[in-house]
């Protein structure tokens, strides 16, 4: 394997938002927002909006911009994760275990408003995915579920995630005995999750490294140092 | 509570003298982090040893929330979320809302600015699309899933949210009572819906800034200004863009302080009760 973890998990967000304009990255997100200066780099016109930015910040009617913005439809892809998330695509940002966290920011408005919202979250372990989330911070139709371990598409008819690829060799049996909630998978012929190309590679260890360090300066030098 | 009326801004000698005018018990709206707390003046709360606030998050809280409510002066917070951003979990809320110390009414974010907006328009609630489906609504007696007049289509009502303070800080006042706050709009719509705003600020100006075409759109008017004190660094540990920047090293220096109760209560020593620090 010649590339990181988090290059992986940047490339497959790359193809699922290939299709957007306008991202929206919120606070302590720099893979998705890798994701979205890989699209740029590759030339492509997408618009990113970076709520970490603390200088230059896209936004100049205050916090409120960015829900209008949303409400408008003018932001096409965005990212939500959560304490725990649920086969029904529920996502919990509570309360969970007798233990809390920080809260629901913008989620419970924000997984409707956006044409698509990823979940996204680099842990994959029953204690995350469960059958049924303790507490609803947002319900909705996600466009995709990536995890460390695997990528899952959205069934809307049935409410339910499809297993479309996993990033390692455990295979659909190491996903299944990671997973709290039941799933469906694609097809028996599923495989690994597309690496990198070499041109996404060299793209993301040169411009894309460098615009992230101005912003995630800890991620960029783990990874790319 | 000063009438709405009243538009004679008060000028005060510092942070301490507007933490004076915050009763316990008081409904206290803030900024984030990252839009201009007025740091100093919650140092002054807690060395007053307030009780009983209930803050609003204007739509999360960070460290202001943090520290006022490890030092014992709140009862309830109503927000979006409390972090530390990249320096973690918000410690001191952490313990108090699994201990059941504090009582926390959850929101979402443009639900807190959408209650807001409706006090500054002076209707009784505004409607606010998504959230249904959330499990917030049934914690909130103050949001109403109902019927679109139009559509008859389901839309949530948030009622509108009227503070009795709004509180924050501001890169400049001027003389005739006025502040600047930039592209912070938040803090505007605060200070629209709140019976009382209460602003510190880095530097006087002469004169009145809304005389000046290019500062005005980032001014506060004065018709909504109760009273303003000057602090210096006020914001401190936070920042003022383009004059100081956030000092991470102290925010990472607290949240791990704050993760024991001996920790925060030497960090309060050290850093709130000492003098004020400039």
């Amino acid at each position: 394997m010649n590339f990181q973890k988090e290059e992986l998990l940047a490339c497959t967000i790359a193809r699922l938002i290939a299709e957007a304009r306008h991202v929206a990255v919120g606070a302590a997100s720099p893979i998705p927002a890798t994701a979205v200066f890989l699209l740029r780099a590759r030339g492509l016109p997408v618009r990113i909006s970076l709520l970490q930015k603390r200088s230059a910040n896209p936004f100049s009617e205050g916090s409120r911009e960015l829900f209008d913005l949303a409400g408008q439809g003018r932001i096409d892809a965005f990212f939500l994760g959560g304490a725990q998330i649920d086969g029904e695509g529920n996502v919990n940002l509570v309360e969970a275990e007798g233990r809390r966290f920080p809260g629901s920011f913008g989620s419970a408005f924000m997984y409707g408003a956006v044409k698509q919202t990823i979940l996204f979250r680099e842990e994959h372990s029953r204690r995350v995915l469960v059958p049924k989330v303790e507490f609803v911070s947002a319900a909705g139709h996600p466009a995709a579920l990536l995890t460390g371990k695997a990528l899952f598409g959205w069934n809307r008819e049935r409410r339910r995630f499809v297993l479309r690829s996993f990033h390692y060799c455990g295979g659909v049996d190491d996903v299944r005995r990671n997973t709290g909630f039941a799933f469906d998978v694609e097809n028996e012929s599923i495989s690994e999750t597309m690496p990198p190309g070499q041109e996404e590679l060299k793209l993301l260890r040169g411009p894309v490294a460098k615009q992230i360090a101005v912003d995630y300066p800890e991620f960029a030098k783990r990874v790319w140092e | 509570m000063a009438g709405l009326t009243s538009n004679a801004t008060a000028f005060l000698a510092g942070p301490d003298e507007i933490a004076e005018r915050i009763p316990d018990g008081a409904f206290v709206a803030m900024p984030p982090d990252y839009s201009l707390p007025a740091m100093a003046v919650v140092r002054s709360l807690i060395r007053k040893k307030s009780r009983n606030l209930r803050l609003l998050g204007v739509p999360v809280l960070g460290m202001c929330a943090d520290l006022l409510i490890g030092a014992g002066c709140v009862a309830e917070v109503e927000t979006s979320a409390v972090s530390l951003g990249e320096a973690g979990l918000a410690p001191r809320f952490t313990e108090a809302v699994e201990s059941g110390a504090i009582k926390v009414r959850d929101a979402t974010c443009p639900a807190v600015h959408t209650g807001l907006q409706a006090s500054e328009k002076g209707v009784p609630f505004m409607p606010l699309g998504g959230v249904i489906g959330s499990s917030l609504i049934e914690r909130r007696n103050d949001w109403k899933v109902a019927r679109d007049p139009f559509t008859s289509e389901e839309i949530l009502y948030v009622k509108a949210i009227i503070p009795d303070v709004a509180l924050f800080h501001a890169r400049w006042a001027d003389e005739a009572g006025n502040v600047w706050v930039g592209r912070r709009r938040e803090l505007a719509t605060i200070s629209h819906a709140a019976r009382a705003t209460y602003v510190t600020y880095e530097e006087k100006r002469v004169g009145d800034m809304l005389e000046d075409e290019i500062l005005a759109p980032g001014v506060i008017s004065s018709v909504y200004i109760t009273a303003v004190a000057p602090a210096q660094r006020g914001a401190w540990p936070l920042g003022v863009a383009q004059v100081y920047g956030i000092d991470d090293a102290h925010l990472m220096q607290y949240a791990r302080a704050a993760r024991t109760k001996s920790g925060f209560d030497d960090y309060l020593k050290q850093f709130v009760f000492a003098s004020e620090v400039k």
